[in-house]
């Protein structure tokens, strides 16, 4: 942990979104601070991209970092923006005290022999028309590496040692199955004897047989050569049994990061508590309730202004002046604003907005079915304030505004977590930290929320 | 209730029973549906069997290439040339044995009676129709609605599966839903018909986690509600744990192992079902090595000899090169466990067991050949 020694549970670690996961015990290899990476941000029309929104961890020598998240969280993005496979927009990757964003030419190709990658499609990281030997010697014949005789002798032996034979040197990909393929890119992976490895989704495509030998293929490479991982995985399985640290991500920030085991058995922020919740235990007598997250997560483009993951939390902080409203009709409120916006957010086609512009009604302009459904069979009362902002919003709607409804209930019904982006916050004796409003001081724990919410059966949407 | 194959007698009165309160829904027996190609014939499912009761979920579980979603496609009648259903293959559903049916009857059986959902759900659906249209193509096929009457029933068939906004969403087209939404408008498009019977093939592979969870709790509400039996394919033992009530474990194309899913994951038999269960990460957290298995899935090309197993099973020994194990019973008092591996049945001489397989094998295939 940081510099201070004990670092007391709920107390904020820095108070800015660049927090950091600072490390003395273990020598650090990759230091990340504060890295960004957009995509399209030199586009004339509209927001970039933001992939990867301002991160920052270490990555400890010899160590697996686990990086766990939906699709399009932005993990791959981080996996491929760390061996400098894509520019970063900000922020520093300090790796062995050298910032390698900056790097270019000739330095950046020698320091890429120390950083390698492992693809997680075997079929479409290979060149079909290469043979074996090709594919892993390549990257020893771009660095130049010795002569030409060593460099095939070095093949034949990496083949054996990720378990190929030596004469596969001269057969092609496609007379290898899905695993093979997985251990040629591992070889390819391994030429130049880096330090650190991106392993992307590595075994996804494969089954589970097979997928359980390369994980432990893996863990003998790590042993045998002192490698460090940084293992992009969505199978949370594959990541408790491999990793020994773990970072959640969502929506292009770390949300928590920590030691596995601890991680694994007591999650500290919503969002992880929900992702581990959904996990389908390959043990058919477990009966957990699972925390369902409602809709999707947002368009990257346009990003929550507060606490990235706002919009689904199952243990969102409510704004003060509807403290008293039950959960599940507070749960229908929230559900009202995820419709308007998706409204907001509905590409309109020509004929409706031709529609709109001879000041006709289209389905998009008709709220009261939604409000009907919502709050007529509601199981208490709606109150009269809770009204007057639905109907104020429903009118926005109506005149053809979704997107200033959507303005008028961010402002009405908006919360801290609406509003500002949360601290990291220490969870843990051990250095665990979690990027969540709720461990300041003064709220409910996230643990007794989630327990409520698993208990109460939620609104299913 | 699914068994791996009922015993030659229950079989011969299986025809006769038709209404009777335990009559399951679907029964499939001995199906093989091979491929046939300049260079090889491809058994891709080869003499498999079992039932389905109506509210009850069966699941298939398998690696890729053992045959699980030919086993579907051919349930559905969508074996395309150069695959064919062998003759003495059955597929009987509600008692009518479809394998016989035209193209044409099939197609009142096919969303009708039982109706599919496939893995990706963005190529079953077509980008050019809106949302809507779709499953009003179905409601019009099957049902006769048109105009105002299908748009409203298509309204709610997308409210019950759960999508928000219904009314609107339903003018919208497929690239306008998110990954998670698409799968739920397939799920309405099948329930469309009121089918008794639906075929999951990997309906979460595609997706998140968090959206798979949304995604199994929909199908669970849905078969509550509507009675729906479910026929659930997938290779994740977890999904398998969490959706099936009996679980069927598919190896080259045979099932190698049927039982109540929880007494397969407490007590695996078949050691390719135990080797399947080891190798799963986090089943053994104290371990620092997974268990695997040796080799590779083989192809099926001819008739099965042997035990297709055998090559990587840790437990061969010689009789497995030269004798098809048959599914025999193998369960601890619960009779709807069964296992095909010469190991069993356990209380005999391995010499007893091998000769009662060898008896089972030519009962079952009348003496002919082999």
């Amino acid at each position: 942990m940081s510099e201070s020694v004990d670092p007391g549970v709920g107390e904020a670690v820095t108070t800015g979104p660049e927090s950091a996961v600072e490390t003395t015990e273990g020598d650090v290899l990759v230091e990340v601070e504060d890295l960004r990476t957009y995509y399209d941000d030199d586009s004339l029309f509209g927001a970039p991209v933001k992939a990867v929104d301002g991160v920052t961890f270490d990555v400890r020598r010899g160590e697996t970092l686990g990086l766990v998240g939906e699709s399009g969280c932005g993990k791959t993005t981080l996996g491929r923006t760390l061996v400098r496979l894509e520019r970063p927009t900000d922020g520093r990757v300090l790796f062995d005290d050298i910032d390698v964003t900056t790097l270019s030419g000739e330095a950046l190709k020698e320091w890429r022999r120390n950083a390698q990658i492992v693809f997680q499609d075997p079929d479409s990281s290979l060149n079909d028309r290469m043979t074996v030997g090709e594919i892993v010697r390549e990257p020893l014949d771009v660095a130049g590496w010795r002569s030409a005789e060593e460099r095939r002798e070095r093949v034949r032996n990496l083949l054996d040692t990720v378990g190929l034979q030596e004469e596969h040197y001269f057969r092609y990909p496609h007379q290898f199955s899905g695993g093979q393929r997985q251990r040629v890119g591992i070889a390819r992976a391994l030429a130049l004897n880096p330090e650190f490895i991106v392993l992307d989704e590595p075994v996804s495509a494969l089954d589970v047989s097979v997928q359980a030998k390369i994980l432990n293929l893996l863990e003998d490479l790590q042993d045998e050569f002192g490698l460090t991982y940084l293992l992009i995985a969505h199978d949370l399985s594959v990541v408790r049994h491999i990793c020994d640290r773990v970072a959640v991500m969502y929506l292009g920030h770390l949300m928590e990061i920590g030691d596995t085991e601890e991680l694994f058995a007591d999650p500290a922020n919503p969002y992880t508590h929900s992702l581990l919740s959904a996990i389908p235990e390959p043990d058919p007598t477990a009966r957990k309730q699972r925390i369902t997250l409602r809709g999707t997560p947002p368009n990257p483009r346009d990003p929550p202004t507060g606490c990235p993951f706002t919009t689904r939390c199952p243990a969102k902080i409510r704004p003060e002046e509807f403290a008293d409203v039950g959960d599940e009709l507070w749960e229908r409120v929230e559900v009202f604003r995820e419709v308007l916006r998706e409204r907001n957010r509905a590409d309109l086609s020509v004929r409706q907005r031709v529609k709109r512009l001879l000041g006709r009604r289209t389905q998009y302009d008709d709220v009261d079915e939604v409000i009907t459904d919502l709050f007529d069979d509601a199981p208490v009362d709606v109150p009269e304030e809770l009204r007057g902002h639905i109907g104020e919003a429903a009118d926005r709607v109506r005149a053809g505004n979704p997107g200033k409804a959507v303005a008028y209930t961010d402002d009405a019904f908006s919360s801290v977590c609406d509003t500002e982006k949360p601290a990291y916050y220490a969870v843990s004796g051990s250095g665990r930290e979690s990027f969540c409003h709720r461990h300041g001081g003064g709220y409910e724990s996230v643990d007794d929320v989630v327990e409520r919410k698993r208990s109460n059966d939620g609104l299913d949407v | 209730m699914a068994t791996i194959d009922a015993p030659e007698d229950e079989r011969e009165t299986a025809g006769v029973g038709v209404g009777r309160g335990d009559e399951p829904l679907l029964s499939v027996e001995a199906l093989t549906t091979a491929f046939y190609t300049d260079r090889e014939t491809i058994r891709a499912v080869d003499g498999i069997g079992f039932d389905i009761h109506e509210g009850e979920t069966l699941g298939i579980v398998g690696e890729s290439g053992s045959g699980k979603s030919v086993t579907a496609r051919s349930i559905m009648g969508l074996v395309e040339s150069p695959g064919r259903i062998e003759p003495r293959s059955s597929v009987r559903f509600r008692g009518e044995e479809l394998t016989d049916l035209s193209e044409k009857e099939y197609r009142t059986v096919r969303g009708g009676g039982i109706a599919m959902v496939f893995q990706d759900p963005l190529t079953s659906l077509n980008p050019v129709y809106t949302v809507g249209n779709q499953i009003k193509e179905a409601l019009r096929l099957h049902q006769g609605l048109r105009g105002e009457e299908a748009t409203e029933r298509a309204i709610e068939l997308l409210e019950a599966v759960s999508i928000p906004d219904a009314a609107r969403r339903v003018e919208e087209y497929p690239h306008q839903f998110s990954g998670g939404m698409r799968q739920r408008a397939v799920i309405a498009m099948a329930l469309a018909c009121d089918p008794d019977l639906l075929i999951c093939d990997e309906p979460t592979t595609a997706l998140d986690v968090t959206i798979q969870a949304q995604i199994l709790e929909l199908l669970e509400d849905l078969q509550e509600e509507r009675g729906l039996s479910i026929l659930f394919i997938t290779h994740d033992m977890g999904v398998i744990a969490e959706v099936s009530d009996r679980v069927a474990v598919m190896y080259a194309g045979e099932t190698v192992e049927s039982a109540p899913v929880e007494e397969l994951f407490r007590s695996p038999k078949h050691p390719y079902t135990q080797g399947l269960l080891e190798s799963i990460p986090g089943r053994h957290p104290d371990s620092d090595r997974l268990r695997t298995i040796e080799g590779d899935v083989p192809t099926p090309n001819a008739a099965a000899t042997d035990c297709r197993f055998a090559p990587r099973c840790p437990e061969v020994f010689e009789d497995c090169h030269e004798v098809h194990p048959q599914p025999v019973a193998v369960g601890s008092g619960d009779e709807d466990h069964h296992a095909a591996c010469l190991l069993y049945p356990e209380d005999t001489s391995r010499d007893a067991a091998v000769e009662h397989h060898v008896e089972r094998k030519r009962e079952r295939t009348g003496g002919e050949g082999e």
